[in-house]
């Protein structure tokens, strides 16, 4: 693999394509490297995330499985332990649930009850979130139900850059990783990706703005949210330290401490559901590091705690500019 | 496939081949005037949708005969357990037609059934629905009440473990059900050959010791009889059947997605020539001399009627009422809910809080 800053070439993607060209290098690189999927196919994906790559690598490597999600990652358990290296996709985070049993009580756990002996390099990836008018289900976004199983880690990418990177990295990682992508980015924007192969560090934020005044924290589809609303805010002269955390698990607690302890206030801003939802992992990395430094309770701007909703109430459910703006100048006023 | 023979009573062709007694004029009528109906309803929503009126929607047209021939033979108190592709049976079974818009629509108000019918909002997780069904017909065999409940699938959601965990629950538990199948040959872009290795949908009845049948669900007539005789069993307290209606969706598999990926639109083409359910009917009908050009002139005026006025309602809903966000998600307000109601509708009002 090659370094990033040292990329010569690069193609404009949007993040779906990022994601088809990560899946391309991937099964060039190595013979192992299986997909397996609804639909990805011949269909090459419902969003084209696959799209060509049965034509270029044949029906061996890119699999057009039965509609059977637990099926799907149980053999994907099974291919990784014996030498294959899985990338399987779930068609949305909502259709995830008939895998996780097979990723609660397997994907996790087998380094751990093997001491080592087997080990489950699978990249389970899986469109998430709400903002397209998707039918029902299809809007999930649930990253802490797998947060909250160790033996997991947990990517979501919010730039097509990253996501080829990421996603290569995931494949990388000797352990399972759960890959999320936005499907309110895939056709978002665009942006110079590089042709060739390359890996973003697992485990490691990334600061999208320089600011003094309040610490915005937030990953996926509400990174364009908080970079908005940190552009509004700025012409009131509020200046924000934006960071996209792209792993979701393990935290960059270094990146996020450094934050809070310069700025001393932070939003914290998710998609998913406020109980039990990651902001409040967040929230306890931040007194855990920078009690003393903060100057305002931490905020968080989250997806309400209702079942994502039918189409007509997404907007409702999906925190927007206007509530991120409103915690900032709470925290600010404070 | 020998052992689970084609069950028919009119060929391709408009012939009667069945063994038993012919169909009433009154129930081809029926028959026909239910099946043009979904259809232009079919064709209104896929309408709609390109104009922006509608959201995603998922299309049946072709699959008209299983939906209907499966839904008349229901008892109106039995449960219908429909995805979201069936909402041709549950129109046919009394869902209200409005409603059936405006869950396409994206509102909750269309997953509420008409008072006093037993119709389950759509399953959109595949094959979830079955074992729901059966749940339901342990309780109504406890209750002594003869219902049963039907549930609808295609054939992909016998991959899925909820598919074999719902059969043999209903087979150990022996409950008034009828899995319905209706195998249209595709699960998005997968072919049933590469589904399952199994020639059959019926045969896997097998395992579970319950019958298993196959009936061509081009063939409105036959549909009916079959899931009447599974019905008859059901309350009879003989257990569940699973029927497997052979048919065909000639459009995408919602509008969302583009069928010449991964689908020869020329067999689609052919079976609307050679196979289609409506014109089945009605070359059996103009063949017994029972076909009128005047009913059906006014079937079509009155249908296209129906639908237009359900548009109109559905369009003049009023707007999606915010509270609809939370205020149905327990039986009484839990407190982060309620919280999160109130600030979130002060910051609507611009109440800074
Ligand atoms: C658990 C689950 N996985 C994936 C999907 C996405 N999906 C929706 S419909 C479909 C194919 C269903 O095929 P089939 O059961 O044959 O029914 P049909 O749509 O052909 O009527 C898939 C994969 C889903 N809805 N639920």
């Amino acid at each position: 693999m090659i370094n990033l800053e040292k990329q010569s070439k690069t193609k404009q993607m949007t993040l779906v394509q990022a994601v088809n060209d990560a899946l391309r290098v991937a099964l060039e690189s190595d013979a192992n490297v299986l997909l397996l999927g609804e639909d990805i196919g011949r269909n090459g994906g419902v969003f084209r995330a696959t799209d060509g790559l049965q034509e270029a690598f044949g029906e061996d490597r890119v699999i057009d499985t039965p509609l059977s999600e637990s099926g799907i990652v149980g053999t994907g358990v099974g291919l990784a332990i014996s030498g294959s290296k899985p990338i399987v996709e779930m068609q949305f985070m909502g259709f995830i649930y008939p895998a996780f049993e097979q990723i609660m009580t397997h994907v996790t756990r087998i380094r751990m009850r093997s001491m080592g002996t087997y080990s489950v390099p699978i990249v389970i990836r899986a469109p998430y979130g709400a903002g397209i008018r998707a039918p029902e289900i299809h809007s999930d976004s649930v990253e802490a139900f797998f947060t909250h199983m160790p033996g997991i880690k947990v990517v979501c990418p919010s730039s097509p850059a990253d996501a080829k990177g990421l996603l290569l990295a995931s494949l990388a990682d000797p352990d399972p990783v759960l890959f999320m992508e936005s499907l309110r980015l895939y056709r978002g924007e665009r942006e110079e990706v590089p042709v060739e192969g390359y890996e973003i560090e697992i485990g490691k934020g990334k600061k999208v703005l320089e600011g003094n005044d309040v610490t915005l924290l937030a990953w996926g589809a509400m990174v364009p949210i908080i970079k908005k609303a940190a552009s509004t805010v700025a012409k009131e002269g509020i200046s924000c330290d934006v960071i996209d955390l792209r792993t979701l698990f393990p935290l960059d607690r270094d990146m996020i401490a450094e934050s809070v302890q310069k700025t001393g206030k932070a939003v914290i801003v998710h998609e998913a559901h406020s109980t039990g939802g990651l902001g409040n992992d967040l929230v306890t990395l931040i007194n855990d590091t920078s009690f003393l430094y903060m100057k305002a309770p931490v905020e968080r701007v989250t997806g309400f705690d209702v079942p994502p909703p039918l189409g007509s109430l997404e907007d409702h459910f999906l925190p927007t500019e206007s509530r991120v703006i409103a915690a900032i100048k709470r925290v600010i006023q404070f | 496939m020998t052992d689970y023979p084609l069950y028919q009573c009119i060929d391709k062709e408009g012939h009667w081949v069945g063994e038993d007694e012919r169909s009433t004029q009154e129930d081809l009528f029926t028959f026909y005037r239910h099946m043009l109906r979904i259809r232009t309803f079919d064709k209104k929503a896929v309408t709609l949708q390109r104009q922006g009126r509608l959201g995603t929607y998922a299309l049946f047209e072709g699959q008209e005969a299983a939906q209907v021939g499966s839904a008349l033979a229901l008892d109106g108190q039995d449960w219908l357990f429909p995805t979201y592709r069936d909402h041709g049976a549950t129109l046919t079974f009394g869902a209200d037609m409005a409603r059936t818009f405006l869950y396409w629509n994206g509102r909750f108000e269309g997953c509420t059934p008409p008072e006093g019918k037993n119709i389950f909002p759509p399953a959109v997780p595949i094959a979830t629905q079955i074992v729901h069904a059966v749940g339901v017909a342990m309780t109504e065999k406890r209750l002594g009440s003869g219902k049963a409940s039907i549930a609808y699938f295609g054939d992909g959601a016998t991959s899925e473990g909820d598919f074999h965990e719902g059969l043999n629950f209903g087979s150990v538990f022996k409950t008034p059900t009828v899995f319905f199948c209706q195998n249209n040959g595709f699960a998005i872009s997968v072919p049933m050959e590469k589904q399952m290795n199994s020639k059959t949908i019926a045969q896997k009845a097998v395992a579970y010791g319950i019958p298993g049948v196959r009936v061509d669900g081009n063939d409105c007539i036959a549909v009916f009889r079959t899931v009447q005789k599974a019905l008859e069993r059901a309350r009879a307290g003989e257990g569940p059947t699973l029927v497997e209606a052979v048919t065909w969706r000639y459009g995408a598999h919602t509008t969302a997605d583009d069928p010449t990926k991964y689908r020869d639109q020329a067999q689609s083409i052919e079976f609307r020539k050679t196979n289609d359910p409506l014109t089945r009917l009605e070359k059996y009908m103009k063949e017994t001399g029972v076909w009128d050009e005047e009913w059906f002139a006014q079937l079509q005026t009155d249908l296209s009627n129906e639908i237009n006025q359900a548009v109109e309602e559905m369009e003049a809903f009023p707007k999606p009422d915010v509270n609809n966000l939370f205020d149905h998600v327990f039986a009484e307000p839990v407190w982060p809910i309620a919280e999160q109601k109130s600030h979130y509708m002060d910051h609507l009002k611009g109440v800074i809080s």
